[in-house]
């Protein structure tokens, strides 16, 4: 990748991306959808991979691969390395203090699971609450409605006023009696950046840990946990230009030293008899079986995408991007178009939730699809934010690095297209 | 790639604009039942006259959603109103084959791996026929049975000791 950082910024350090390059690193993107060009305008479901992460993985399986902590032969000790190395790669890009607290998952969804099962069922229970908010995902719900089932733990949350911003002003009367905190860094509908090192200033005051979800945010910003102030942050690899199949949890080292195991089995055992076993160290405690080797490789190859477009430059990117479809999208459409979340660009990610006239997303999304364009139509996994708004459903559109101004165009026509095909 | 006009046929979007049977019934005597897309927000609540026959005397829809879900709706009551529960029933396996959905699937709603289905020649579908085009998008195939599983759900629920034509 030498090189290619200069190519990608005008003149000097870090000014602007240059998308015309970039959209040349993602071989999808050249696929031709019937005629169009494809309009990748979903990433905040997942991402557009680059050549350089497919490249890593392929060459992994090409040359090195073998199973990880086991073997003792030449290729299995590199595979062992290549894995190894990630770990440490991780824990830089999100500023933590060791790769021991970074711990591999399947996803940000089993990370946060991790959190629940292992630190819920050990330190949650009946009389403490565990404080979310309206807007998380089902990822950052569902495992905490099922502590509650299991553990009688009382669950609250923050409110959102009408822009999608969280209402804190009781935040010190709420965290009474609150252990655990957990709430999205950004909102995968809304696109609200909530202010996270804040909160977990107080919940610490309170005596209360921090979880992060961090999925729609690691992928678009620059992460540094020790500025945040939280004590785990979940991501996954599938939204920031890596691999499905592999999440991180990444905790604070005395707090996954205490916690139990979450599954058992191989890799995250030192000792196993008969009558019992030996938890290993972290972070492979929290790793049982064969991990995802190659998805890890990729991993490690899409933080070094990133790092060299710089996280600053993407989120500038990213700020200009939506600050231009804010403008041209309601110049264009008015009042046919509400665009849900924060007015401001610089409070908000590149992800924009909306209702077209009376549309419904489904027929929005189809209509765009023969054009060639892909948005997300539907609940977003986010049901009870979905009630909040007071809609079934929305269309979302989210940007990403490949995604320029013409993208937003072709997703503004898309949408008069579909006002010709519907009109009553 | 199937095109949009194999999806939104002229048919389809002037149900869709204009739904047939808009409204509701006084409960009892209709049967009140609601189906539900958790995929995608749909929904459509069916109001059902059902006769000691089992003839549906009459049929009201409400409910909200996308054109397919609320145009196939629409149809369906235009197409059911006066058939007999045995004819209706005919009617419903007969639209979920040409959705590709075959008799086992119909709990559990398999999509059967084949495309379109010939339809059964004894049953006439009418308009019905327009709707053929969404097999060809897979993933609308559940906004278009939505109501067709709601209306077996307001058979069943009338219960099975009534007399069947």
């Amino acid at each position: 990748m030498a090189g290619a950082r200069c190519a990608r910024r005008h003149g000097g350090p870090c000014v602007s991306l240059d998308v015309a390059s970039v959209k040349k690193d993602f071989p999808i993107l050249e696929r031709d959808m019937a005629g169009h060009r494809l309009v990748f305008l979903d990433s905040a479901a997942s991402s557009q991979k680059p050549r350089a992460v497919l490249d890593a993985m392929d060459h992994y399986y090409e040359t090195t691969h073998a199973n990880v902590h086991r073997g003792v032969y030449s290729i299995a000790e590199e595979a062992t390395q290549a894995y190894e190395a990630v770990r440490s790669k991780v824990a830089r890009f999100i500023g933590a203090p060791s790769s021991r607290g970074v711990v591999f998952t399947k996803n940000a969804t089993e990370a946060i699971n991790l959190v629940a099962h292992s630190y819920g069922r050990s330190c949650l229970g009946e009389g403490k609450a565990v404080l979310l908010t309206e807007m998380e995902h089902h990822a950052n719900l569902v495992p905490w409605l099922m502590l509650r089932e299991e553990r009688g733990v009382e669950l609250r949350f923050l409110p959102i006023d009408d822009h999608g911003r969280l209402v804190l002003a009781d935040l010190d009367r709420t965290l009474d009696g609150v252990g655990l905190v957990s709430l999205t860094a950004m909102s995968n509908v809304l696109g609200t950046l909530n202010p996270v090192a804040d909160i977990a200033a107080a919940a610490h005051a309170a005596g209360a840990v921090v979880l992060v979800d961090a999925a729609q945010s690691v992928p678009h910003a620059v992460t540094d946990v020790v500025a945040l102030g939280c004590d785990f942050l979940a991501f996954s690899a599938h939204k920031m230009c890596g691999p499905t199949g592999i999440g991180v949890l990444w905790g604070r080292e005395d707090l996954l030293e205490a916690m139990p195991a979450f599954l058992g089995g191989g890799e995250m055992i030192r000792d196993v008899r008969l009558d019992g076993w030996t938890p290993n160290e972290i972070p492979w405690k929290f790793e049982a079986g064969t991990p995802p080797i190659a998805e890890a490789v990729g991993l490690g190859a899409a933080v070094d995408y990133l790092t060299d477009l710089g996280m600053d430059v993407v989120r500038d990117h990213e700020v200009a991007l939506t600050a231009h479809a804010l403008t041209t999208l309601a110049g264009r459409h008015g009042d046919d178009l509400r665009i849900f979340g924060p007015p401001d660009p610089h409070d908000r990610g590149g992800v924009l939730s909306f209702t077209y006239r009376d549309i419904h997303p489904h027929d929005l999304s189809q209509v765009l699809d023969s054009a060639g364009v892909c948005i997300r139509a539907g609940h977003h996994c986010a049901r009870p934010l979905m009630r909040r708004l007071g809609v079934p459903a929305t269309s979302r559109a989210s940007f990403y690095v490949y995604n320029d101004e013409a993208d937003v165009d072709a997703l503004s026509d898309g949408l008069l297209a579909a006002a010709d095909l519907f009109s009553i | 790639m199937a095109g949009l006009e194999d999806l939104y046929r002229e048919i389809i979007l002037d149900h869709y604009r204009s739904p047939r049977n808009r409204g509701d019934l006084p409960t009892p005597p209709a049967h009140r039942v609601e189906g539900f897309n958790p995929l995608c927000g749909d929904e459509v609540i069916l109001y059902v006259d059902i006769d000691d026959s089992g003839r549906v005397t009459d049929i009201k829809v409400d409910g909200q959603g996308c054109s397919i879900s609320q145009s196939s709706a629409s149809m369906m009551t235009a197409a059911v109103k006066g058939r007999t529960e045995v004819e209706t029933r005919e009617l419903i396996r007969a639209f979920k084959a040409m959705m590709s959905i075959h008799e086992r699937g119909l709990d559990g709603d398999v999509n059967g791996d084949g495309g379109p289905v010939a339809p059964d020649p004894s049953v006439d579908m009418g308009e019905l026929e327009a709707l053929r085009g969404v097999v060809k998008f897979p993933v609308r195939i559940k906004c278009a049975t939505l109501s067709w599983n709601t209306l077996v759900q307001a058979f069943d629920e009338a219960g099975p000791d009534r007399t069947r034509d």
